[in-house]
């Protein structure tokens, strides 16, 4: 019964649960993502290379990087506006308007992407008064914008509320009573504590903008080289059967978005040890 | 990717940023003061403000749009059979890979959270992989295993099967981006509970189904409710990854937000809102169970029976 | 039912949490595994339990009455283990949390619904919480929910009661009471039963036989009085209360420590060599003047005369801290003062045979 692997306990269930969890797991995850990885491997470096600097496709990572990061960084300002008035501030509705933060979480893409779409168009709610302004909100680069700034908000909300409820409203008072004004505190007490949290929740939004689609099609018009995303250029080239095309430009977006997720995770343990050192 | 966690919050925090107390009040002084009492209203509105523009503006768009014409070009959205057809596919692929997912969270769950094994924070890792890949690629890598060209394509075109451009694909590649949501929230909360419960149970002779039934499940039931309504909203939603795999074929692959797609493309505007607001109803109920079920899970982990030094006798 | 374990090992990974452990427990008899954290006495409960399994040396055994159950599943040894943290079943209520060990019976061992009820009443009236059968876990104080712990357990009619730290999490005040009452429990209804505990006051208290365990190993079983007067080894002498120590040599059967020579009863043959020399605080005299040569002058440090002894640290001339326990009245009758130079004398010492060195 002894076991190098795994210590004796007298509940039962062991073998059954981890073998069907490696076994689904398996199934369902480990081969065919590991389907991408070989079929790029059919590829000469010199083919892989080719697909994956090709002007157009160049563009689109331009667009999805640019937008990504314009979407994460509006998110981060007023993710942390609202995540602060949320934990800090009692007024009327608040439950309701932190319930409605999960709101790009529950609505599916789709969904989201058609009402922002009517919303944003030269016609839209606030389409009719950014045209006359000269602003093109839908079917632009700025459509692409709204709608990656619309599914990230809640990743930024979510990773800050708990740090900021964590602050110590005794550091604070400390500061005030050494004579800082609001201002400074906030830059110097405040912000400092918070940055992990916002690093991590701004890092969240990005990774999920870069591979977002479903919310985007229908906004950015899908010009290519001007406001074609890089997911829909993978689409575009599988129904022209590209499938090395489509496979290589998969492989690199994936590898990106798995290095954003690391250093998420490498970030959080690093401040996580710095915290444990302080305290 | 993460999701809808996290998010315990304090609910009797009552305290406003405190102003600063001068002794001597130069009108300076006074006017920033006043200020100040006005800095929590300015940010409050500025936060209900972006809230409105982002949040609440595109919701309302949805249902009005959808009742544009009135309410019986609403339901004449649904009369259409290639509209019925899209909610029965819909509720087949969310019921297929519901029970799936659910049954590997709660098993998976078991194996981490109560035994002690070497690799258990790789498997941790590669559970939630699902949630770093993109939807197209999700999409993507099963048309690389079953599609024409794919590994199996051939095998399967012998046998006249087909996975890609059908229903199997759509199931297959749902259950893959729905994959880690039980599972995800059952080990932190499994982890927590330890197994002393489970250990007491069989020490006074229940079985393993037993003291699963009997005590670990009333332990995680509302975190497992929890993890099957994000799922649930997930399945029914996914839009890229079932995209990739369908072949939009009217009234035979087009699942709910597929058909929406088309209806809109076709500038069938109220059919595509009325479908639309379908799936927006069905995300606001998620809301709502979502935050009840916080709050539940919540309690769950109050309740942990930390030792009471008050002792009554 | 009596217990015997025989030359048990136990290895987590590289630790060894016990080396080649045996101990006889008898029929009805109140232990207690008395020892630091790490020194495996949770890990011997556990696997008397059946919670643990023993390594696989084909040396070791477990046996109830006799019969060895190393085969034995818990489920089947028909121990009642009382966990550290209670471990409760959160969601039920003290009744069913007490009839949980009977309701989980295959049907045609399961005692009736009415049989049920009256065991777990009679039960919730052995734990005096008769009121308190409908309350949750949550509703409960510490010292309660040990009790209901220790009825749930009960409730199977164990053959044997394991109890792992059952008082540990509660405060000074409540572990006294419960102390007491599982006594008093003990002796009406007569189960063996196991206890492990830190705390030494806890253990020689409450059990009929103690067993003091070290660094994976048992140091000494016996009665209370007998590990407390003579304590088998310096492990013992050390971890059971206060104790000054001397460094001295043994010499011929003499213990040699300062500027006083001590016959050690016991030890006339051991061999010669350095030798550390316990004197318990309350083992020590206290005079004004010098009294034959087996004294030792000292000057009065500290004085806490809280309690029904004068505890007094006390520095000899050589440096070292000296603790004496003097009775109540006999600290009035000398009327002691701070900074005063005074006499001590042993009555008893406790030393050691040195170890064989190269």
């Amino acid at each position: 019964m002894k076991s190098r692997f795994k210590q004796y306990s007298v509940i039962p269930g062991f073998g059954i649960t981890l073998g069907y969890t490696l076994l689904y797991l398996t199934l369902i995850v480990l081969i065919p993502l590991s389907a991408l990885f070989i079929q790029t491997a059919n590829l000469s470096f010199a083919e892989f290379w080719n697909h994956v600097t090709s002007p157009r496709v160049v563009a689109s990572y331009r667009l999805t990087f640019g937008a990504s990061l314009i979407g994460a960084a509006i998110n981060a300002v007023f993710g942390f506006l609202i995540a602060w008035c949320l934990v800090r501030y009692r007024f009327p509705g608040r439950r309701l308007m932190d319930a409605l933060v999960d709101l790009p979480f529950a609505l599916p893409t789709a969904v989201s992407g058609i009402a922002l779409t009517t919303i944003f168009s030269k016609h839209g709610w606030i389409g009719r008064y950014l045209e006359p302004l000269g602003i093109k909100a839908a079917y632009s680069p700025l459509g692409v914008v709204i709608a990656l700034t619309f599914i990230g908000l809640p990743f930024v909300v979510r990773t800050l509320q708990p740090a900021i409820e964590e602050l110590e409203k005794e550091a604070e008072e400390a500061a005030a009573s050494l004579g800082a004004n609001r201002f400074q505190t906030f830059i110097r007490v405040i912000l400092p504590t918070v940055f992990p949290a916002l690093l991590t929740g701004f890092a969240l939004a990005f990774a999920r903008a870069l591979g977002e689609y479903g919310s985007v099609v229908f906004i950015s018009g899908n010009m290519p080289g001007r406001t074609e995303i890089t997911s829909l250029l993978i689409i575009t080239k599988l129904e022209q059967y590209d499938f090395a095309g489509a496979t290589a430009i998969a492989v690199v977006m994936l590898v990106v978005s798995f290095a954003i997720l690391l250093s998420i995770n490498l970030l959080q343990w690093w401040f996580s040890v710095g915290r444990r050192r302080v305290a | 990717m993460s999701p809808l966690q996290e998010t315990q919050r304090l609910k009797n925090q009552t305290t406003l940023p405190n102003t600063v107390q001068t002794t001597v009040l130069k009108p300076t002084a006074k006017f920033i003061d006043l200020l100040s009492s006005l800095v929590p209203g300015f940010l409050i509105t500025l936060a209900v403000g972006f809230m409105t523009l982002f949040l609440v503006l595109p919701l309302a768009v949805i249902f009005i749009e959808a009742f544009k014409l009135g309410i019986v070009e609403y339901f004449k959205s649904f009369q259409d059979p290639s509209a019925w057809h899209a909610i029965k596919l819909t509720l087949i692929a969310t019921g297929i890979s519901l029970p799936l997912n659910l049954v590997f969270g709660i098993a998976a769950a078991w194996a981490i959270a109560k035994f002690e094994f070497v690799g258990k924070s790789v498997l941790i890792t590669l559970i939630d992989l699902p949630f770093a890949v993109s939807p197209i690629i999700s999409g993507l890598i099963f048309v690389l295993m079953f599609g024409l060209q794919g590994w199996f394509g051939a095998w399967l075109a012998e046998r006249d099967l087909q996975i890609i451009f059908a229903v199997p694909g759509i199931v297959l590649a749902t259950i893959f981006v729905t994959f880690p949501f039980v599972a995800r929230e059952l080990i932190p909360l499994m982890q927590e509970q330890g197994s002393d419960e489970e250990q007491a149970a069989i020490s006074l002779g229940a079985t393993g189904w037993q003291s699963f039934y009997y005590i670990t499940l009333p332990n995680i039931k509302w975190a497992v409710l929890y993890g099957v309504i994000l799922c649930n909203a997930r399945a029914m939603g996914e839009f890229g990854a079932v995209s990739v795999v369908s072949g939009h074929i009217r009234g035979k692959t087009n699942t709910v937000p597929l058909h929406i797609e088309i209806l809109y493309n076709e500038y069938n505007v109220v059919a595509a809102f009325a479908m639309a607001s379908l799936l927006a109803l069905m995300g606001l109920v998620t809301l709502a169970l979502k935050t009840f079920l916080e709050w539940k899970v919540q309690q769950d982990r109050n309740t942990t029976l930390e030792p009471t030094l008050a002792e009554v006798h | 039912m009596g217990i015997e374990v025989q030359n048990v090992s136990k290895t987590f990974r590289s630790f060894k949490a016990l080396k080649d452990v045996s101990l006889k427990v008898e029929d009805g008899e109140l232990i207690t595994l008395l020892g630091p954290s790490g020194s495996g006495k949770t890990t011997l409960l556990r696997i008397i339990a059946g919670l643990e399994l023993p390594d696989d040396d084909n040396k070791g055994s477990v046996l109830f009455s006799g019969e060895d159950v190393a085969k034995k599943h818990v489920r089947d040894r028909q121990v009642g283990f009382v966990f550290q943290h209670y471990a409760l079943f959160k969601h039920m209520s003290v009744f069913d949390n007490i009839a949980f060990g009977l309701r989980v019976r295959p049907k045609h061992e399961r005692p009736s619904k009415q049989a049920i009820a009256d065991k777990v009443t009679s039960l919730l009236k052995l734990i005096q919480l008769e009121q308190f059968a409908t309350r949750f876990p949550s509703q409960l104080s510490g010292g309660q929910r040990q009790r209901v712990a220790l009825a749930r357990a009960l409730a199977i009619e164990p053959r044997v009661l394991l109890l792992d730290e059952p008082f540990g999490a509660l405060d000074a005040k409540v572990r006294q009471g419960l102390r007491t009452w599982l006594r008093r429990l003990h002796d009406e209804v007569h189960v063996t039963t196991i206890l492990v505990t830190h705390d030494q006051e806890e253990a020689l208290e409450v059990a009929d036989r103690v067993v003091v365990m070290n660094q994976s190993k048992i140091e000494q079983v016996g009665t209370p009085e007998e590990v407390f007067h003579k304590p088998a080894s310096e492990f013992v002498i050390d971890f059971l209360g206060n104790v000054n120590v001397f460094k001295g040599r043994l010499e011929s059967g003499r213990a040699h420590f300062d500027s006083l020579a001590m016959d050690v009863p016991g030890l006339a043959h051991a061999p010669t060599g350095n030798a550390n020399v316990y004197i318990r605080p309350h083992d020590l005299e206290i005079d004004r003047t010098k009294i034959g040569s087996q004294s030792l002058a000292a000057n009065i440090e500290r004085i806490n005369p809280a309690g029904a002894h004068a505890k007094l640290t006390l520095l000899g001339v050589d440096g070292n801290e000296i603790q004496v326990d003097l009775p109540f009245e006999r600290f009035t009758a000398l009327n002691l003062k701070q900074g005063e130079l005074v006499y001590v004398s042993p009555r008893k010492v406790h030393v050691f045979a040195p170890e064989y060195m190269i």
